[in-house]
């Protein structure tokens, strides 16, 4: 371990997670309103460990979603984690196997961009700053669940302080964060049309599956000629 | 929730985390395999979060009642220009005022 670029990690994490703590503590009440305790909120925090995707988890636990859509879910959303780990490939392919294990497992969004941006401007992407850059972010991230959690449980109804607005416009922002993205309004249009179509023909669960279905084979029937030639492109947000 | 619905929350959590794993080891593994992606295949993985996301938006703007609907078209406006953060502190905003101002 070099404790230099531990400590530079650490500082450059702490940005990060100042801006990511009101998410946590959403994802922390929220979870409470959707039936978690607070245990189960800190837990899904501490092994699933990204944010949107612990944030669709809950909305489709607490509308009781069959648990492998649920599941499916959690992966589709987190499906762009793919492009982060063969991208980043390069970067870390001197760590040993742990060390990998690890990497991977927290390999969130800005983990990954502030790796990238690190090897751009020639310096080593080292374990050790690695790690001291996603072990701040890992820590906070879970005490504020924990600390919107207590919050959650102490607010009986959330319609009442304004927190169910919160999920959909979270969401909304997540969606507004993929819109320079090939297809971008065909395949949100789609979606969109499906999803409200199957919750009132068929139904509340199915609505995800038969919407996110739409525009993903929408997309598929129209593949860009830039794809082709260009890498995958890269977005932000949690 | 009784003590085997949430043993089912437990193993749901497990699950995710498993499958999140995969996502993050994934590429790496498939870089190693795979030299090209097909064109088809890139454009259907492209679309994957935002048909995924939209389907837990459109619902919500569409049966969530008048006030949500108002705070995303607010909420959207801004995001157009800002973070996430304001977006919630806007529709946040906007569903309180209806709620408490003017009912």
């Amino acid at each position: 371990m070099n404790n230099g670029d531990f400590r530079e990690g650490l500082r450059q994490g702490f940005p990060v997670i100042v801006a990511a703590s009101p998410f946590g503590a959403l994802f922390g009440a929220l979870a409470v309103d959707n039936g978690f305790s607070i245990a189960d909120a800190v837990f899904m925090s501490a092994t699933v460990y990204a944010g949107a995707s612990q944030m669709v988890g809950i909305e489709l636990f607490g509308n009781n979603v069959q648990p492998w859509l649920i599941v499916l879910s959690i992966f589709a959303v987190n499906f762009r984690h793919v492009l982060y780990s063969a991208s980043i490939a390069r970067h870390i392919r001197h760590y040993t196997p742990l060390q990998k294990f690890f990497a991977f497992f927290l390999l969130i969004d800005p983990q990954y961009a502030e790796s990238e941006r690190r090897a751009e401007r020639g310096l080593p992407v080292t374990f050790s700053w690695y790690l001291g850059f996603a072990l701040i972010i890992y820590f906070l991230w879970l005490v504020t669940t924990a600390i919107g959690a207590v919050f959650g449980q102490m607010v009986g109804d959330p319609q009442a302080i304004g927190l169910d607005v919160l999920l959909p416009i979270y969401f909304l922002g997540l969606v507004l964060g993929f819109r320079k993205r090939d297809r971008f309004l065909p395949v949100v249009a789609t979606s969109a049309v499906a999803s409200v179509a199957a919750i009132h023909f068929v139904g509340s669960p199915w609505h995800v599956s038969i919407g996110a279905l739409a525009g993903v084979v929408l997309a598929a029937c129209f593949p860009s000629e830039r794809a082709e030639t260009e890498g995958e492109p890269v977005e932000q947000g949690n | 929730m009784d003590a085997s619905q949430h043993l089912d929350l437990i193993y749901i959590i497990l699950a995710a985390a498993v499958a999140t794993f995969a996502t993050r080891v994934g590429g790496y593994v498939l870089i190693t395999q795979l030299k090209h992606i097909p064109p088809r295949l890139e454009a259907a993985l492209n679309a994957v979060p935002a048909a995924v996301l939209t389907t837990l938006v459109a619902p919500a703007f569409v049966y969530g009642g008048l006030d949500v609907a108002a705070a995303m078209v607010l909420a959207f406006a801004v995001g157009l220009r800002f973070s996430t953060l304001r977006m919630l502190l806007a529709g946040w905003v906007v569903v309180m005022a209806i709620r408490y101002a003017f009912l």
